[in-house]
């Protein structure tokens, strides 16, 4: 009797899965086969993953540790997007909190310069900055890749903050400023604990857009290239390949756990 | 009379406080912003009316529309235009059709998991571009996974060359960059819709297939359409792609003006080629403004 109920019980949970179903499913494999392909790639031990397979290795991992220009343009990355990230989140914050707590004439003119760098396409801006450069006289470096970085990424790095600072009341603030509060401390105590979250979770954002930015990269990098211009500058020559993506693989763990920290932190919210 | 005079000064101090921390919020992003996005775009305008590359950049120059003459009179320039501007609207078109039935999962039929499901779809975007289409081009490529299965098993004696190194490759694989993506506005405007619509519908007799073309699919026009530009704008102005996977006949207008930049070292011209795609940009943004109403998708 028991049996018979658990056995009827199991089979109306089950529910054959819909079209729709299957459709998700064959979406997400074509998603995640690339990254099981360089996966696999970075320990195979013939530089071409061809079938079948010659065996497994993880020399390409040791490898990887004594390739010094590899492991430069890496932590050439890592500068560019420590730098830039910040300074976006920054600004993204300065500019999320004068649009959402002010009124003034100007406000949606500030609100779509802030947001337009997501429109402008990255080819154009790229060659705009290279000009604006150029006449300066700024010779190209990590520091103009940056600077292209903290554009592109403080439109993510605002909404992310607009959108907490408008889920809370503001007479939140009211109040500090009743109890005696000046403006200045009310924003230090009262506001920006209550958007830290979001400003992490901005901050987060702006590190993934920068770390693996390329179109505009290519056009501002000098002589030290960031990971991803290191890596185009490389596709020619076949036998380097493996070396490369072991170490994006190790990059892509990096990401992966950046952002669902990210994911995290936002749902903690 | 003394108690109202000690706090009339403290609200203008407070007044004060207040303008203050405006001025300071405001006028770093501004001058950043101005300096690092607008002055470039405008450089790069004046850039355009120049002559040639001779003499210091900050020199003044007579402006000239020397290079717009000469794009308007080149015809490749335009058929590349024209190219690109189809190829975006095919990967549009494309994506957004694809991606309907993704948002139509999400909404309706995942339940619980739904938002888990959705992580899921988002990930791998987070994951260098470079890569996952490198990853592509080692199953595609003519000593790759796929042609290297394909003969293994005896299906194949000559590897599959049309796989890479043209513009269905471009297409296809910009389909596949965007899907993800263009599910979610979709998936906005499908959870906004009431579900007692289709109750209503339901009492009324309205079969499901009819519900969907009657109800679901006009009240997620504005998804779809927002889906349809946020894939179309930045891909008219694609260049990273080609140069991966589009080999010399896979080119796009973005190409041509990286090209100017780089090699042919002919930045006026470049320049006005550039202007040309961010007055383009700006105008459809213009119309996808207008058609999406923007601010109705973000309450």
């Amino acid at each position: 009797m028991t049996t018979h109920s658990t056995h009827a019980a199991r089979r109306v949970s089950f529910r054959a899965p819909s079209t729709l179903g299957l459709y998700y499913v064959g979406l997400i494999i074509l998603l995640y086969l690339p990254i099981a392909v360089l996966l696999l790639f970075s320990v195979n031990a013939n530089t071409t993953l061809s079938f079948p397979l010659q065996g497994l290795t993880l020399s390409w991992y040791d490898k990887l540790f004594a390739n010094e220009p590899v492991l430069r343009s890496a932590r050439n990355s890592l500068i560019v997007a420590l730098g830039s990230s910040s300074v976006a989140t920054l600004l993204g914050t300065m500019v999320a909190l004068v649009v959402m707590r002010y009124n003034f004439r100007s406000r949606g003119v500030l609100l779509v310069l802030a947001a337009l760098p997501l429109i402008v396409p990255f080819v154009v801006l790229g060659v705009a900055l290279l000009i604006l450069f150029s006449t300066l006289h700024i010779e190209r470096s990590l520091w103009t890749i940056g600077l292209a970085h903290t554009v592109v990424a403080l439109p993510y790095a605002l909404l992310i903050i607009v959108a907490r600072l408008a889920g809370f009341d503001a007479n939140l603030e009211e109040a500090a400023m009743d109890l005696g509060a000046n403006y200045p401390t009310t924003l230090r105590r009262i506001v920006l604990p209550i958007i830290a979250p979001a400003i992490v979770s901005a901050w987060l954002t702006a590190f993934t857009v920068s770390f693996d930015e390329f179109a505009l990269a290519l056009f501002l990098a000098g002589t030290e290239p960031t990971f991803p211009v290191y890596l185009y500058s490389q596709l020619r020559f076949a036998n380097r390949l493996p070396i490369m993506i072991a170490l994006a693989v190790l990059m892509m763990i990096g990401t992966l756990t950046l952002v669902l920290i990210a994911e995290r932190i936002r749902r903690v919210e | 009379m003394h108690d109202r005079e000690g706090s009339e000064k403290e609200t203008s101090v407070r007044v004060f406080d207040r303008r203050a921390t405006y001025w300071a919020l405001y006028v770093l992003p501004v001058l950043w912003l101005s300096l690092f996005f607008i002055a470039p775009l405008l450089l790069m305008a004046a850039f355009s009316l120049r002559a040639d590359m001779r003499g210091e950049l900050l020199q003044s120059w007579t402006p000239t529309l020397k290079q717009y003459a000469e794009l308007f009179a080149t015809s490749s320039f335009w058929r590349l235009l024209g190219v690109s501007a189809l190829m975006a609207l095919a990967i549009a078109i494309s994506a957004t059709i694809l991606s309907y039935p993704i948002a139509y999962f999400l909404a309706f039929r995942a339940g619980r998991k739904a938002g888990r499901y959705l992580v899921l779809l988002l990930v791998p975007f987070w994951t260098s571009y470079l890569l996952r289409v490198m990853a592509w081009k080692i199953i595609l490529g003519s000593d790759g996974v796929l042609n290297s299965l394909l003969s293994y098993l005896g299906v194949i004696d000559q590897p599959l060359t049309a796989l890479l190194y043209n513009r269905n490759a471009v297409v296809i694989t910009l389909i596949y960059v965007w899907v993800p993506f263009a599910a979610l506005p979709i998936l906005a405007a499908l959870q906004r819709i009431d579900l007692s619509l289709f109750e209503a519908a339901a009492d009324l007799g309205a079969p499901p297939v009819r519900r969907f073309w009657r109800i679901t699919f006009p009240l997620s026009l504005p998804g779809v359409l927002a889906a349809f530009f946020m894939v179309f704008i930045p891909t008219v102005g694609e260049y990273v792609t080609p140069l991966l996977v589009g080999g010399s006949e896979g080119s796009m207008y973005g190409n041509i003006i990286q090209d100017f930049f780089t090699k042919a070292a002919n930045w006026p011209l470049g320049s006005a080629l550039s202007m040309i795609m961010l007055v383009g940009t700006l105008v459809l943004v213009l119309i996808a403004v207008r058609l999406v109403r923007v601010q109705r998708l973000l309450e």
